[in-house]
């Protein structure tokens, strides 16, 4: 039975990617107003394989066996369905041709076999992110079709409840239909404006990732992930391949490079001084750069190039000392005369603090004292705090520390600030 | 050594709630338990049944009644089965409680009768 082999046979995420290219693929042939349709066909495969491969082991090509049975499931759904009659054909074709491919492409790397539906798949993305969509319903939406997660992961990854998520798709598959989106490829005179769509929920996505804000869990690493497959789909992709998607594909590898740092050993999380460097993925930092210097190809400077840009600066330093802080406060004040944002001003400061000290960063800050959004924001009073205690001011800092703590976070950043806390007295 | 079968019923709870990520879970769990059992010889088979009702056949009088079924509750269907050797009931229990199939629904172990040599 080779069941050692079997084991070991699925790549990871085999089905949540195998999910993603179905659906694209049908979507593709039954039309976007189907895709429902398209995406209970592939759960029936999906479940299918569940109940077989356990008896039969898994297939010598996964992804074969997966479209056949797909193609199967199909043409036992639609025969007898008029409206489909004459696009059964069509679809039965791409399935075969798609069976094949994978063939073809067995025992090469990942790289082959995420590009076998490339393009149905940046379709599938560009019709999910569409700017009809209220945006909440987009990044949903992106994570439930190409990202092939399911209602309750989508519900637990945004602390949501699962009906909430749940209605949002069924709103979004109908919003799509009443506008009669195109399942296609944006053409040149709308293609800038929706790109920037489907980075802006890709980058949302990872940020929901990188900075979960409330849990036990201080990183969402499949979010980061999906976040970032899907962004290297574009960049593969000619129509997408273009400055600003390599630019947030690069930002995103060199902040997913430092996420192993971020927590150390006890699960605790771990700032930037305390960090063990030799823990940042190096493979991530290379293909970063790869795609910051296709990044740079063009004269188009936008946010996403300024933060890859930041972000380049910590992973290129071997220390917090050897940091090029002056260069990164540069990049912080194109970026806030690009894209002003309290949060951007905050990060600055934290810049600023190593550039001029903690005295010129706190007056920084005092500048926007009074912004709402900042008050409730735990790291705005934890940066705060932090500056304060650099100058000695253990009173100030103390203070800052347990305005930080009333805010929303994540169970270790309330360990982190509470430990911070107890430090001073 | 004695044989049993591990009767594998299928849940009242579709499977459908699995997402492609836990889908892909249990089968590598399913994996990894029966290359186990396959390791220790323990294993003698298994074969899932289709989820079509199968046929049921009853003499009423002289006549054979033969219906589909059992329909009823999914729980009354058994969705496969596995063919395993064990010293006893116990070590047979041990075996199946690692079985990725309680993930969604109920074994039961039968004990197949031996026939004594003639």
């Amino acid at each position: 039975m080779g069941a050692e082999e079997q084991v070991h046979g699925l790549v990871d995420h085999l089905f949540r990617h195998q999910h993603a290219r179905l659906v694209s693929i049908m979507v593709r042939h039954l039309g976007g107003r189907h895709l429902d349709l398209a995406e209970e066909v592939v759960q029936d495969v999906l479940v299918t394989a569940l109940q077989q491969w356990p008896f039969q082991g898994v297939p010598a090509v996964p992804e074969a066996w997966l479209v056949r049975a797909a193609r199967n499931r199909a043409i036992d759904r639609l025969r007898h369905d008029r409206a489909f009659a004459d696009r059964v054909p069509a679809l039965t074709q791409a399935l075969l041709d798609e069976e094949a491919r994978y063939n073809a492409v067995q025992g090469t790397d990942r790289i082959a076999r995420d590009r076998v539906a490339l393009d149905d798949e940046v379709c599938m993305l560009f019709m999910a992110c569409h700017p009809d969509l209220p945006r909440d319903s987009r990044v949903a939406l992106t994570l439930k079709t190409v990202g092939g997660f399911n209602v309750a992961e989508i519900a637990r990854a945004f602390l949501a409840q699962d009906a909430t998520i749940a209605q949002r798709l069924v709103r979004a598959r109908q919003r799509l239909r009443d506008r009669a989106v195109a399942f296609d490829l944006p053409g040149p005179a709308e293609l800038s404006d929706r790109l920037d769509s489907v980075l802006g929920v890709l980058y949302l996505m990872f940020n929901e990732g990188h900075t979960a804000h409330a849990g036990e869990s201080l990183v969402r690493r499949d979010l980061c992930d999906t976040a970032i497959r899907l962004c290297e789909q574009l960049a593969a992709h000619p129509v997408t391949d273009l400055p600003k998607t390599h630019a947030l594909l690069a930002l995103m590898l060199l902040q997913a490079a430092r996420l192993p740092a971020r927590l150390c050993e006890t699960g605790e999380l771990s700032l930037l001084d305390a960090q063990n460097r030799e823990r940042w993925d190096q493979n991530l930092i290379a293909r970063g750069f790869h795609h910051l210097d296709r990044a740079g190809r063009g004269d188009e400077l936008t946010a996403y190039h300024l933060q890859a840009g930041i972000a380049s600066c910590h992973a290129v330093a071997a220390s917090v000392g050897e940091t090029n802080w002056p260069q990164m406060l540069a990049y912080y004040d194109q970026l806030m005369a690009l894209q002003p944002s309290p949060v951007v001003w905050l990060n600055r400061a934290v810049v600023l603090s190593r550039v001029e000290g903690p005295r010129a960063a706190l007056a920084s800050l005092d500048a926007v004292n009074d912004d709402p959004v900042l008050r409730r924001y735990h790291l705005w009073h934890a940066v705060r705090g932090a500056l304060a205690a650099e100058l000695g001011d253990t009173g100030e800092a103390a203070e800052h520390y347990r305005a930080a703590l009333q805010c929303q976070c994540t169970e270790p950043e309330r360990r982190f600030l509470a430990a911070r806390l107890a430090a001073l007295s | 050594m004695p044989e049993y079968v591990l009767l594998l019923y299928d849940a009242e709870t579709p499977m459908t709630r699995f997402s492609p990520d836990e889908m892909q879970a249990v089968i590598q769990r399913y994996g990894a338990w029966m290359a186990r059992l396959a390791q220790s010889g323990t294993l003698l088979g298994g074969q899932k049944l289709t989820d079509n009702a199968g046929r049921v056949l009853r003499k009423q009088e002289d006549k054979l009644a033969v219906t589909d079924g059992p329909y009823t509750e999914l729980k009354e269907m058994i969705g496969g089965f596995f063919h395993i050797k064990a010293d006893d009931y116990q070590q047979a229990v041990q075996i199946a409680r690692d079985c990725p199939h309680l993930e969604y629904g109920t074994v039961e172990i039968r004990e197949i009768e031996r026939t004594a040599p003639v």
